[in-house]
């Protein structure tokens, strides 16, 4: 255990001082992620005539949820891997006794840590200058937003791995992301809550992972009715099936790997 | 137990083909087509605890696929391979933590952190405790001539200080055996001479064994009494390398300086001219030649001085892949 310990803490130092080196694209990125922003502002307007399920208030306090639960569950995994694949700088990893993927996970955990001021000094700034939505979801609200949100990003990491496992085979495995971004946009809840979306459609998309990795935690942490069980549960079944494919994937693909350019 | 065990080791890949222009690209769209490579063919050797052994071979030979299955990073396509008592591509813990293996300009330190960030990150992979990673990281430092490198970013490091560190941070865990492809390609002179020395008192302390693979044969002799020869995908020598030269080069240098200048044509006919520069000459002359080729030059030319070397080894190897007369 101290070991695993001891492995951790090296990690998760090591890479925090790997991701604060560049501070200016760390501000970027927060940026760049700031659809939800943007949303809001669009949504609001829109909600204005009354005509829509949800209050403008509401919407302001669901698009700052998207906002912060976006900053958590970021995930760029499948475009290091595949580099690594083509460029054969899988190697010097596969060469050591540790699975790959830890240095990914570190990686990844040491950016949100990097991320942290950034992401509140924004969220400060939207309840600056939108100060009614500022509001307190509660204790046990916060504790099962906040894992539903560490839930989120474990269930998009190993789904974005597992479509990283593909370049093994053909190479461009980052375009099966790209398709996947289109219904993630969409049907995860970043562009309009899943209250907006006809019944019928709203039904099964709740059975697809999307709404899992931004409406789910947004709802719980704003206060929205959820089903808590069921989406724990959806949840932690597209983790298991994503972790089986993906050590499955991973043997048979390492059986293909031919180390180019190394 | 041999250290590395190979036996009739294949290794399969299929290429792409593609014709050059529109139609090669378009036909390559619609319909992929592969010939299937024969990287290694039926390779067979043992090497045993302690040995350093030069891996030679042209470019495409096959010596990093090799390389590659013997330290479990690609399946062999048949045979068997067995290194330090496993079976390399099982990829165990306690065979990982026998074996390294440097790659030239692979790097496995992060590039933007100071190298010691990196080691830290191998120590915590491979359970080193922080007294003991001082020590080693000292000791190595010392060995590598690297004192006061590893605090400053990777990517300020010279290209030689760079492949240091990353044999600092590949050695780490003290691995017992070796895989070294090209590990003094592209460093100046000095830093040769630096890596050749560390890796062989490194052999000498540890009782390390090591597989190098080099185009500076100047690595070979001066590191390996063993070597083995691979072209196009086969082994066709396996032994010492004096064995090598009086295998596949039976030549002598003769170098000669004379009292005047004289016409290539005139001196080719005792040997195939190298080199001529000003009176300084440089022939090879095939050995069961020698004496005679030697009596006539004396006899026959204004000759000053004379002497009879073995030819400088990345010459014949050169000659030997060249002419294809290895077969």
């Amino acid at each position: 255990m101290s070991q695993i310990y001891q492995t951790t803490r090296v990690f998760l130092r090591v890479y925090y001082a790997y991701m604060v080196e560049y501070r200016a694209e760390l501000l970027l990125w927060v940026l760049a992620n700031s659809l939800p922003l943007i949303m809001l502002g669009a949504w609001t307007e829109a909600a204005q005539d009354g005509q829509l399920s949800l209050s403008p208030l509401e919407l302001a306090r669901y698009f700052i949820a998207v906002f912060l639960v976006r900053q958590f569950t970021i995930v760029w995994v499948i475009w290091e891997f595949e580099k690594e694949v083509v460029e054969g700088r899988l190697s010097p990893r596969l060469l050591q006794p540790i699975d790959p993927v830890w240095h990914h996970v570190a990686g990844h955990l040491a950016e949100r840590l990097a991320r942290l001021p950034f992401t509140a000094a924004l969220v400060g700034l939207c309840f600056l200058l939108y100060p009614q939505a500022l509001w307190w979801p509660g204790f046990s609200r916060l504790i099962l937003g906040g894992l539903a949100t560490a839930l989120a990003f474990i269930l998009r990491f190993i789904l974005q791995y597992t479509f990283a496992m593909f370049a093994f085979w053909i190479e461009r495995a980052t375009a099966l992301e790209q398709l996947w971004l289109l219904f993630y946009l969409f049907l995860s809840g970043l562009i309009a809550p899943l209250d907006f979306f006809p019944e019928a459609v709203r039904e099964i998309v709740l059975w697809t992972p999307f709404p899992y990795m931004i409406y789910f935690p947004a709802s719980l942490l704003m206060g929205l009715p959820t089903n808590l069980g069921h989406g724990f549960l959806i949840m932690g079944a597209w983790c298991l099936l994503g972790l089986v494919l993906n050590r499955w994937l991973w043997r048979r693909g390492l059986k293909h790997y031919s180390g180019m350019g190394a | 137990m041999s250290m590395i065990t190979c036996e009739h080791l294949d290794k399969v890949y299929p290429i792409a083909i593609k014709e050059p222009g529109w139609q090669g690209t378009w036909s390559h769209f619609f319909h992929r087509r592969h010939r299937l490579v024969k990287a290694v063919q039926d390779v067979n050797f043992k090497i045993e605890a302690g040995e350093v052994v030069g891996f030679l071979g042209p470019n495409g030979a096959g010596k990093t696929t090799t390389l590659k299955m013997l330290t479990g990073l690609i399946h062999p396509s048949a045979g068997q391979v067995r290194v330090a008592g496993h079976i390399p591509f099982q990829r165990r813990s306690a065979f990982l933590e026998k074996i390294t293996l440097v790659m030239g300009q692979k790097q496995q330190l992060l590039w933007d952190l100071p190298a010691l960030d990196s080691l830290k990150i191998n120590a915590a992979v491979y359970g080193i405790s922080d007294r003991t990673f001082q020590q080693r990281v000292g000791e190595l430092t010392e060995m590598l001539a690297l004192g006061g490198k590893l605090t400053q970013p990777v990517r300020k490091l010279s290209l030689g200080e760079r492949m240091k560190a990353e044999l600092l941070a590949a050695l780490l865990h003290r691995p017992q055996l070796l895989f070294l492809d090209e590990p003094t390609l592209g460093l100046d002179v000095n830093a040769q001479v630096g890596v050749r020395d560390f890796l062989r008192s490194y052999n000498q302390r540890y009782d390390a064994t090591i597989l190098l693979t080099s185009h500076y044969m100047a690595d070979i002799t001066a590191l390996c009494d063993r070597v083995l020869l691979i072209y196009q995908g086969q082994l066709i020598y396996d032994g010492v390398l004096s064995g090598l030269m009086n295998r596949f080069a039976p030549y002598r240098q003769v170098k000669l300086e004379l009292e005047s200048l004289l016409p290539t044509t005139d001196l080719s006919l005792y040997g195939e001219v190298q080199e001529v520069s000003g009176r300084e000459v440089r022939l090879l002359v095939r050995r069961e030649n020698l004496t005679q080729a030697v009596s006539q030059l004396l006899a026959n030319l204004p000759v000053l001085d004379l002497t009879i070397t073995e030819p400088p080894i990345e010459e014949i190897i050169g000659r030997v892949f060249a002419s294809g007369s290895v077969l």
